[in-house]
């Protein structure tokens, strides 16, 4: 049990270094974008068109986004439903990360959308649209990531339960907020496993569904990525790099910060990962033979050279590395896997949206602009100023402790939660 | 209306022998019967003189860019293969026909008003429809600019104001489904010159449609598009050439958005497989919450090996 005895707390860390103050300049020219998209348009910000209304701010910020953010459910699955306790440690940062992620996916959207403004109108019955695969996407972002916040909340009783101190006139909710801070653990202690599937299900709903985004334009689509398998492949990647992605910030994070990465556990996860690719592949080897599609694999074109660079970098060439018990124990070489996989699939939604998509009367090409690349860049140095004063403020990364009776209490905490 | 009836029945008596004979009809009848009732256009482009008329009426009934009607005359905008924008509903263009010597015609490009719109399908909230009268109509106050519509039209219609910074459209052709409702015909139809554009129901301008093939097969391909391409289209064309040879584009008569409609229905409209993987996952967990230490040993094996 000593082994396992490490207890999420805030990180003693000071927030600014001088990698901080690098990240921030690049998060404020990317608000500097952002600012400059919302009073300018689309047309001074973008290089979108009548031919390409879509850019990375689709296959980047909200399709790969959303994508990336599923080590949220996989490991919640993992930990929670299929009881792997010892995964615990990665359930908090995992969970961060989605809900960091999707709350960025939904930024990055509204500075795509013409009228960002009128980004609540799905809710409303009188304009819901069953048919639209883009309506179920979005109701599904909209309530998961209300999910993930819920599912954040006992985290953020546990830091402020007995610790609410308001400034100045402010004072005077201090009680009122602590009681609703333990109502909501009591609640949430109770109700928690509620929230946890209805993620997972949510997930497996909105990330299949981005899938079919593009099977409503067969004569726009290349070869390679039209098909109806689309919503499967889609949900098997977003699963495969669940754990990656899990991979790579826990190292990175453990690298800033200055702590011991968890090897163990990581290389155990990362087990799965050949496993979870693997199926992936096979579906898209079956997908490309049924639909007697390898032809174009050899057409010499930029897409099959895309489609090629895709599967050997983000599929093939992880599950070599991974399946290897002691390359999947040398750090190096795990944090080399799941980034290729992350950029695996990173490579995927930027392929089905972009390099997939030929206009029918084409006469440029698409290419993102300053802003466009500038707002992309910029959301995701935001997510890790955000990410880092969250796990610094809050009990989300565990730090092997000894046992004492702080911890005892933390730990009964955990379980009731 | 009582124009168009004329119209209809001048072409109409030009074949009754083989209408009357023929069977090519109730093969398609399906597409005939789908939205035969919707209004529909019929354009010739055999007929078609590309006087640019039908581009600056449609300018001046939507109050696009304003120009005097002489500045349509201008033919050089041939050279060049133009797209509807949003400040141009409508285009004509022009194509040769390779059989005659590459003879040079034109046709005018605009909203197909699909049977079946991929992009009503698309839409998100509903801004998009398509009215029983046949038009797909647009409602800007809806629209949260999404631009899905425009990935998904087949015909790459759909335009958007990119350069507004607040209150951004989508921008195609009407219908002028306020001068229908008036019962008014469309602006472009209205201004033809050379009967280049028929208005009436969609059964009756197929019916033309196949008259005019018939009574002049040197003069027209035998092929009405738009008839059964993706499941039919309000606005149909007519070629003296192959249609590979214009500017639409080959589509079979799969309705386009089925697909996805059938993958996104058969996933969740009766929300059985969510709650189904919802009662299992509830399951899963209740049921292996108790094998929780083995599970650890395991899991310590695991890490220790």
């Amino acid at each position: 049990m000593s082994a396992h005895l490490e207890v999420p707390t805030p990180i003693q860390k000071p927030y600014f270094t001088k990698g901080t103050i690098v990240v921030a300049i690049v998060a404020a020219l990317g608000l500097a974008a952002y600012i400059y998209r919302l009073a300018f348009g689309l047309e001074s910000a973008t290089n979108l068109n009548n031919q390409y209304p879509w850019g990375i701010w689709i296959a980047i910020d909200v399709a790969t986004g959303v994508a990336l953010a599923a080590g949220g459910f996989t490991t919640a699955a993992l930990a929670d439903i299929f009881h792997k306790e010892k995964y615990h440690v990665i359930v908090r940062p995992a969970l961060l990360t989605a809900m960091l992620g999707y709350t960025f996916v939904v930024i990055g959207l509204l500075a795509d959308l013409g009228r960002y403004y009128n980004v609540w109108h799905p809710m409303l019955p009188s304009m819901w649209q069953g048919n639209s695969v883009l309506f179920e996407v979005g109701m599904c972002v909209m309530i998961y990531l209300t999910v993930l916040y819920i599912e954040f909340l006992p985290i953020v009783a546990e830091r402020f339960i007995g610790r609410v101190n308001l400034p100045g006139p402010l004072k005077v909710l201090n009680n009122i907020i602590d009681s609703w801070l333990r109502v909501c653990r009591k609640f949430l202690g109770r109700f928690i496993s509620i929230f946890i599937i209805a993620g997972v299900v949510l997930s497996c709903m909105h990330q299949s569904s981005l899938g079919t985004l593009m099977v409503i334009a067969p004569t726009k689509m290349h070869p390679l990525w039209y098909t109806s398998f689309s919503p499967l492949l889609f949900l098997l990647s977003a699963i495969a790099v669940g754990f990656p992605m899990v991979i790579f910030e826990s190292i990175l994070a453990s690298r800033s910060f200055g702590l011991k990465p968890e090897t163990g556990i990581l290389a155990s996860i990362a087990r799965y990962t050949p496993l979870l690719l693997g199926v992936y592949f096979a579906v898209k080897v079956v997908d490309l033979t049924i639909r007697e599609a390898w032809p174009y694999l050899f057409e010499g074109s930029f897409q099959s050279l895309m489609w090629s660079i895709e599967m050997l970098v983000g599929v093939v060439a992880p599950i070599v590395i991974l399946s290897s018990k002691k390359l999947r124990h040398a750090i190096p070489w795990l944090f080399t896997a799941a980034a290729m996989v992350i950029v695996g699939v990173l490579l995927n939604r930027i392929n089905v949206f972009l390099v997939a998509y030929k206009p029918l009367y084409s006469t440029t090409t698409y290419f993102p602009s300053i802003f466009e690349l500038s707002v992309t860049i910029g959301l995701i140095a935001a997510l890790v100023l955000v990410y880092r004063f969250l796990v610094l403020n809050f009990p989300v990364i565990s730090v092997p402790q000894t046992m004492t009776e702080s911890t005892k209490e933390s730990l009964g905490r955990m379980t009731t939660a | 209306m009582g124009f168009t009836r004329r119209d209809l029945l001048k072409w109409a008596a030009l074949g009754t022998v083989s209408a009357a004979t023929g069977t090519a009809l109730g093969s398609e009848e399906n597409f005939v019967t789908d939205c035969g009732e919707n209004y529909g256009v019929l354009v010739d482009t055999a007929v078609c003189i590309g006087c640019r008329k039908c581009e600056w009426a449609c300018n001046n009934e939507h109050k696009l860019k304003e120009a005097d009607l002489a500045s349509f005359e201008d033919k050089s905008v041939f050279q060049q293969h133009r797209r509807p924008t949003d400040d141009a509903y409508t285009v004509v263009n022009r194509f040769v026909a390779p059989e005659e010597n590459n003879k040079q015609y034109t046709m005018k490009v605009q909203c197909m008003h699909c049977n079946s719109p991929a992009c009503v399908s698309a839409c998100i909230v509903g801004a998009l429809s398509k009215s029983d009268s046949g038009p797909v109509v647009y409602d800007a106050w809806k629209c949260i600019g999404c631009r899905y519509c425009m990935v998904a039209c087949p015909f790459q219609v759909p335009a958007y104001e990119y350069r507004e910074a607040l209150k951004p459209q989508v921008r195609k052709c009407t219908f002028c489904s306020d001068r229908l409702a008036d019962g008014k015909r469309p602006a472009c139809v209205s201004i033809c010159p050379n009967e280049a554009l028929t208005f009436g129901t969609r059964k009756d301008l197929i019916e033309v449609a196949r008259e005019r093939i018939k009574a002049h097969p040197d003069k027209y391909v035998d092929h009405v598009y738009g008839e059964t391409e993706i499941g039919g289209t309000s606005w149909m064309y007519l070629a003296p050439t192959e249609f590979a040879n214009t500017e639409l584009p080959e589509l079979n008569s799969e309705n386009i958005p089925e697909l996805t409609e059938k993958i996104q229905h058969g996933i969740f409209k009766s929300f059985i497989p969510p709650l189904a993987l919802y009662g299992l996952l509830g399951l899963i967990m209740h049921s292996r919450g108790e094998k929780e230490d083995e599970e650890e040993k395991e899991g310590h094996n695991v890490s220790a090996s």
